[in-house]
């Protein structure tokens, strides 16, 4: 993929965290790939998040813990507006998408070319109803391809890019459903990864898997990191600790802390990050 | 790797073109529940229209005649208030006393199973079979005859599905706490039945009833089948009498018939002078059923609105 | 009796009476019991009812008709002195005016159902689904008048030379009458299919019709198919529309514009008219009647099946 320069907006991005933390000392940060700038999100008249301002940063893993309710999958979900299926849900504030700096929830951008744009991966697999090889050409087919060789290509490496390929190349066209839960997980990715996204996103995707499957789909959002930006959000801090390379902390609908996730877990500058790091909270 | 290459501006095209599909289905969808509403709308009207000049008073005191104009459905409206009172009668109690059996009291074994299934495959038998029933067995073996008890029994069991499939569903969105606080100060079973199981459930078993009788009245099939005469310019005896018991059941035997039956014979008839008569009775009918429907639903609703466990 | 006496009140014997009350109550709910049970029995007895009358009639009946010929022949003429039971003639009526219900029941009530459960916005989900509703309360026989006295009439404008009794304008009545039905199960089983499955889809940039057709449509199947078998069997099982507006001449015909009787509607025929009790002609009802409920009975049960099965699926 083509290199993106660097947006020009990246000094004034760290917002309520102190800028030059998310860096190590002597390594530039990598470039960001979406921003989000004083986002607020309303559910009708209750206020789930709270001016957040938060970078993304391109190729990298990006980890959202709090303890439950403190809005971490509501963030998530603004990424590919997934709030606007629903009614009474209001969104204030942006999250700009780089390198062509697109404010993901203006109003005039289509949630549809959103989604298109930045994928997800849900907590409970959830396969279509279709063949393991319809499932992953789903997008595809919402994109309008028709070319059989194009989409058989596609459906290979996407499952290749999930570690799936040599479990199933035998049986793509038996039911999805038929897999066990990580495999199912790993169909998801794969699924979400066969439109090359800009950005995919994991909401708590190992909640529902046995420790087995969640090692393995550990090891593969590590792997994807080369080809994709990744926001994951995670109950587990030993994962975020695990797999990403940045994490937020977030409680009560704010951002509490943003750094690098070494800094996070050994050097925390906030006291409420500690507590919750350590357990002495949540 | 390759790459699905496309260009913002095709993405957009795609999308509109996408949407577009979108509005086009959500305009078959209300063209669609339009055609059926639409023809509610026409069905209604049109028998409204071609039977007004029929909608008077004397209409509904008049026995059927020869000559159109001075027919009228005395004795249908009569044989079917007196068919629903044994309808009800039967069904009434017998639906809910089975509904309270199966969700309350049947073990979990293969009577209780062959039951359920049962009741499943009854609601969905044809009424004329039940016709068919009611004439082998009511109308010859029981000797019961072409009789108003026969077609009340004839329609109970024809409703007696629906009053138990919505009793059992009353019943059942009564919590378990309920019955356990029952038990807890001492009630029996049958005391716990009694005094809160039915209570609580009545409302949901009432709209099952309410759904189940107007499905009754409009119920045209199983009445023919038994050999319900069509001209009655008679009605049957009163039940209350001058005598002493002062109560007579003598109109349970009489010969009889019913609004969908007087309807049916009207619209049937070659001469068009008739079908305003017709007319006139479907739009009496439909009244009729479309009111306990109505309650019926309106009844649901309130439920699902006050009732919070 | 006096020596386990309560003090105080002479002659009630303490222990006996506290055991006396007990087996009275325990009689009492058990013949409580007894009564509800004989209550749901009464269902059962109704399908023995049912079967026994059926099968009795048409035994006698297959004593004097062979079920080769019932099955095979192509005249239906019980009361002619020249008397054919080929049950088929009766069949085609039953079978064409079902086609023409479902032709116009399925895609009608397919579209209400996606339309309602994935469209609509809840507040009019709410009103349209009881307005539904009523339109499947009005009675058949009120269908029937406005099938013969105001459908065929308009029809009779459309197509020329169409006679006054035929299977068509009943047809598409009953299957206006069906839409409701189809509409509401299958509307019920799109909204049992998941959420996650629907967000799995939007998340990949589908629209509400793709998503629909692509993704809720097919995991609901079973659901659906059921709604359109229960519509079947309906459809086989309608009497007085048919009785009414395609006429109860039997007919061996597959063309909708023609006039027909169907199963139903010849039973209608026989008890209009005074056939003597153990006649032929009145046996003749009972094997059409068991014709009907093993037709019935068994879309009924393919229907309940597949029901079943979505409702594990989910």
């Amino acid at each position: 993929m083509e290199a993106r320069t660097q947006p020009t907006t990246h000094a004034t991005m760290l917002g309520r965290t102190p800028p030059g933390a998310a860096a190590p000392a002597g390594s530039a940060p990598p470039p960001l790939k979406a921003e989000s700038r004083g986002l607020s999100f309303h559910y009708g008249k209750f206020q789930a998040l709270k001016s957040i301002t938060m970078p993304v940063h391109e190729h990298r893993v990006t980890a959202l813990i709090g303890p439950s309710g403190c809005g971490k999958s509501t963030f998530l979900r603004c990424f590919n507006r997934m709030h606007d299926l629903y009614p009474g849900n209001r969104y204030e504030g942006e999250i700009v998408l780089y390198p062509d700096n697109t404010n993901l929830l203006d109003r005039d951008v289509d949630p549809i070319e959103v989604r298109m744009r930045v994928s997800m991966v849900f907590q409970k697999p959830n396969p279509f109803p279709k063949s393991i090889y319809e499932n992953v050409a789903y997008g595809l087919r919402v994109r309008g391809v028709k070319n059989r060789n194009l989409l058989d290509d596609k459906v290979e490496a996407s499952l290749r890019g999930a570690a799936l390929w040599d479990e199933v190349k035998g049986r793509l066209h038996e039911v999805g459903s038929n897999l066990s839960g990580g495999q199912q997980q790993r169909l998801c990715i794969a699924r979400a990864l066969a439109t090359d996204p800009e950005i995919l996103l994991f909401d708590e995707p190992t909640s529902a898997l046995d420790p087995i499957a969640t090692a393995s789909i550990e090891e593969l959002i590590a792997e994807l990191r080369r080809q994709v930006t990744i926001l994951i959000v995670t109950h587990n801090m030993q994962q975020a600790a695990r797999v990403s390379d940045y994490t937020a902390y977030m409680y009560l609908g704010e951002l509490i802390e943003f750094d690098r996730t070494d800094t996070i877990f050994f050097k925390p500058r906030r006291k409420e990050t500690e507590d919750y790091i350590t357990g002495r909270f949540g | 790797m390759t790459y699905v290459a496309q260009t913002p501006e095709q993405i957009r095209g795609l999308i509109a073109k996408a949407k577009r599909r979108d509005v086009a289905f959500v305009a078959l969808g209300v063209v669609a529940l339009g055609i059926g509403f639409a023809t509610f709308v026409a069905l209604f009207v049109d028998m409204l229209i071609d039977g007004w000049a029929r909608l008077s008073p004397e209409f509904f005191a008049q026995f059927p005649s020869r000559r159109a104009g001075q027919a009228g459905i005395l004795s249908a409206w009569v044989g079917t208030t007196l068919v629903m009172i044994v309808t009800a009668a039967v069904a009434v109690p017998l639906g809910v006393a089975a509904g309270i059996y199966l969700e309350e009291y049947a073990p979990k074994h293969w009577v209780t199973d062959l039951i359920e299934i049962n009741i499943t495959n009854l609601a969905g038998v044809p009424s004329i079979v039940y016709g068919l029933l009611a004439l082998g067995l009511f109308v010859y073996a029981f000797g019961l005859g072409q009789s108003i008890r026969t077609a009340g029994l004839t329609l109970a069991l024809l409703i007696l599905p629906v009053v138990i499939v919505a009793t059992r569903e009353a019943i059942r969105a009564i919590p378990g706490v309920i019955r356990e606080g029952a038990y807890a100060v001492g009630a029996t079973k049958w005391q716990t039945v009694r005094d809160h199981i039915v209570p609580y459930s009545m409302p949901g078993i009432l709209t099952g009833v309410i759904i189940g009788m107007s499905r009754a009245i409009g119920e045209t099939a199983p009445i023919i089948t038994i050999g319900a005469l069509t001209f009655i310019a008679f009605l049957p005896p009163a039940p209350v009498t001058g005598d002493f018991p002062f109560l007579s059941f003598e109109w349970l035997k009489a010969p009889f018939t019913v609004m969908p039956i007087q309807m049916f014979n009207w619209t049937s008839r070659p001469d068009e002078a008739f079908h305003a008569n017709a007319a006139a009775a479907g739009t009496i009918l439909v009244f009729m059923t479309l009111t306990m429907n109505a309650l019926a639903i309106w009844l649901r609703y309130r439920l699902r609105k006050h009732i919070k466990w | 009796m006096a020596a386990n006496a309560i003090p105080g009140v002479p002659g009630r014997p303490v222990v006996s009476e506290r055991l006396a009350r007990k087996f009275s109550r325990n009689t009492k709910e058990r013949a409580i019991e007894a009564l509800l049970f004989l209550a749901a029995s009464v269902s059962v007895l109704t399908t023995a009812g049912i079967v026994y009358i059926l099968v009795k009639e048409s035994a006698v009946f297959f004593g004097q008709v062979s079920p080769w010929s019932f099955l095979t022949d192509t005249q239906w003429t019980p009361l002619f002195d020249d008397a054919h039971f080929g049950i088929g003639v009766l069949l085609s009526g039953t079978i064409t005016s079902s086609a023409v219900a479902l032709l116009v029941a399925i895609p009608l009530g397919t579209t209400i159902a996606i339309y309602l459960s994935e469209f609509a916005r809840p507040r009019s989900r709410e009103i349209a689904k009881p307005i539904l509703e009523l339109l499947s309360g009005v009675p058949t026989i009120v269908y029937g008048y406005f099938a013969l006295l105001f459908v065929t009439p308009i029809l009779q404008k459309l197509i020329p030379g169409l006679p006054g009794f035929n299977l068509l304008s009943a047809g598409i009545v009953m299957g206006i009458m069906i839409v409701p039905l189809v509409a509401s199960i299958s509307e019920d089983a799109m909204r049992a299919v998941p959420m996650a499955l629907r967000e799995g889809s939007f998340a990949m940039g589908a629209t509400r019709l793709q998503t629909a057709l692509n993704v809720v449509f097919p995991a609901a199947l079973s659901g659906i198919a059921a709604a359109y078998i229960l519509g079947i069997s309906r459809a086989v099982g309608e009497t007085m529309i048919l009785a009414v507006a395609a006429g109860m001449q039997p007919n061996l015909t597959f063309n909708p514009l023609e006039p027909a009787a169907t199963i139903t509607a010849y039973i209608v025929q026989v008890a209009l008219g005074d056939l003597p009790h153990g006649s032929i002609g009145y046996q003749t009802i009972f094997a059409a009647g068991l014709t009907l409920l093993l037709l019935t009975l068994a879309f009924n049960l393919i229907g309940l099946w597949l029901r079943k099965r979505f409702r594990q699926a989910y």
